[in-house]
């Protein structure tokens, strides 16, 4: 009994330590990956390679005044921030990190599962939690008092529903074809590799493993967009565009406070990444060459592999945001309503239909 | 003990986004306290072992119509404090009532069992997990009918909403 409590208590702090670390990295990563994409050098100041910038910045940020507009609201003003981080966090606890290990302390083993919350409905989950983060960004646009973060926040809850609905049925004939909603079984749904029945399509796709993308792809395109949509990156930042709304929903946002949006937007576009590969890329699925490396490696080779999958992705991100323009309000719209839904529903449709087939066999026979 | 902390604490909150979004005088507020109360709803429903409800009353009540509540809040600018007006005649006066009425008995209820604990936590024989593969089974074998009647009801509230909202051009040729 004991034990679990003391595993309910690390976990939320491991994860805690890890997102923040991994925030750090990601900030410098991706001003190093656009500077490099845009001839530049990027941060080369603080620490090897400039990687202590993000540190520096953010003690700049925890030391400047933060300043509390006339207009404001002040209780949602003040909440706005907070309601941002708490489901980047709640996220990121559910996305299984490993296959587990026996654990033995004072004579007793137990089974530690690599995830902070293992629930059985972790896709919704995971949906219900991202449709709450719509809140921070829609408050702190209200609050502020101000014509520029109001429009940054109405936005904001546009586009967030719109593409909220094509993530969602995106993600069902994923569930259709991995039988859960739990993320580590849809995880271990992806282990070995592709087959067919016909012998001459099954010696090449043999050496494909069976990742979601493959039989899935349709739907990792419309995911990989929603969810772009989803964290407010380019080419869909219309939220906070620097052109037309000075900074959107944190104009009027100072010091910590900013800082606070600025961690949550990172660790969100981390957790979807991280979930992107859960999904579609087998999550922490991958050779752990146990023999050749060392015992520890060999055990850590799961986490690396989800990392390196996560890390591919960002990249993906990045890159996109240093080449695409930002889209037209209309056009936004336009993607989302009218293409990205009744796509996600016809390839739900087929996935159901080929689905049944395989498993009932055909409806004559 | 774990049990009445587990109810306690949601319920707390339950009840306080329940004053608010009585009492609180700027409709924001009021959406954002119904959003909390929606929220710990959601714990309460965790702890009866119904995770899929309770993740469906997030996605859909806490997340999706309250942020159009909170659009429309936005959208038509009805967001500054007292507009409160009585829009039925005397609906204050009928809300407390009916109100009165409800506490009475819920209060009759508790006087009458002793503020018996056994009451709110009634010991259940056979706990049964609320998986989604569960409740699809009952939803699409024994009340396949009731869920084919509500998703046509829906598809025609929907269709109807757009016929209202959506501005049928007369004829092109006259400007």
């Amino acid at each position: 009994m004991s034990i679990d409590i003391l595993v309910s208590l690390i976990k939320p702090l491991l994860v805690l330590g890890i997102v923040l670390t991994n925030t750090i990295i990601l900030i410098w990563l991706e001003r190093k990956v656009v500077a490099g994409m845009q001839s530049r050098v990027g941060p080369d100041r603080a620490g090897p390679f400039g990687i202590l910038q993000t540190l520096a910045d953010a003690i700049k940020l925890l030391l400047k005044e933060q300043i509390l507009p006339l207009r404001a609201d002040k209780a949602m003003y003040l909440l706005a921030p907070i309601i941002a981080l708490v489901p980047s966090f709640l996220i990121f606890m559910i996305i299984p990190l490993g296959p587990g290990f026996d654990l033995t302390i004072g004579g007793e083993t137990r089974f530690i599962n690599l995830v902070g919350a293992d629930i059985n409905v972790g896709v919704l989950f995971f949906l219900a939690i991202s449709s709450l983060a719509v809140y921070s960004v829609v408050l702190a646009g209200w609050s502020s008092g101000s014509k520029y973060p109001l429009l940054g926040g109405v936005r904001a809850s546009a586009q967030m529903i719109s593409y909220e609905a094509a993530m969602g049925l995106s993600l069902v004939p994923v569930i259709l074809y991995s039988g859960s909603m739990s993320m580590s079984k849809i995880v271990e749904s992806q282990s070995g590799n592709l087959s067919s029945s016909i012998p001459v399509i099954d010696s090449i796709v043999r050496f494909i493993p069976n990742w979601n993308v493959f039989p899935q792809f349709l739907a990792f395109g419309i995911f990989f967009v929603a969810s772009i949509a989803e964290v407010n990156r380019a080419p869909f930042d219309l939220v906070e565009a620097e052109q037309e709304l000075v900074g959107g929903f944190h104009t009027e946002y100072s010091g910590f406070r900013f800082a606070m949006f600025f961690l949550a937007e990172y660790i969100n576009m981390f957790n979807m990444c991280a979930i992107t590969a859960t999904f579609f890329l087998g999550g922490w699925l991958g050779p752990t060459f146990s023999g050749i490396f060392p015992p520890l490696l060999s055990a850590m080779m799961p986490t690396i592999w989800l990392g390196l999958k996560t890390v591919g992705l960002l990249f993906v991100y990045f890159w996109i945001r240093a080449t695409l323009p930002r889209l037209r309000y209309d056009q936004l719209m336009e993607l989302g309503w009218k293409r990205l839904i009744p796509i996600s529903l016809i390839w739900l449709l087929v996935s159901a239909i080929v689905l049944g087939i395989r498993d009932f066999g055909l409806p004559w026979s | 003990m774990t049990e009445i902390l587990l109810f306690a604490i949601p319920a707390f909150f339950i009840i306080l986004g329940a004053l608010i979004v009585v009492f609180a005088k700027n409709p924001v507020h009021n959406a954002m306290g119904l959003v909390l109360t929606l929220t710990s709803l959601a714990i309460v429903y965790i702890t009866l072992n119904a995770t899929f409800v309770a993740m469906v009353q997030m996605l859909v009540y806490a997340g999706a119509v309250m942020t159009l509540f909170l659009f429309v809040i936005m959208m038509i600018g009805v967001d500054k404090p007292d507009q409160s007006k009585e829009s039925i005649k005397g609906q204050s006066l009928l809300i407390s009532g009916t109100l009165i009425i409800l506490v009475a008995i819920v209060l009759f209820v508790i006087l009458e069992n002793g503020l018996n604990w056994a009451l709110f936590f009634p010991e259940s024989e056979n706990i049964i997990d609320g998986t989604p593969s569960l409740i699809a089974g009952v939803m699409f074998t024994s009340w396949v009918l009731p869920f084919e009647i509500i998703s046509i009801l829906l598809i025609v509230a929907t269709t109807a909403a757009l016929a209202l909202a959506y501005e049928f051009k007369k004829s092109d040729s006259n400007d």
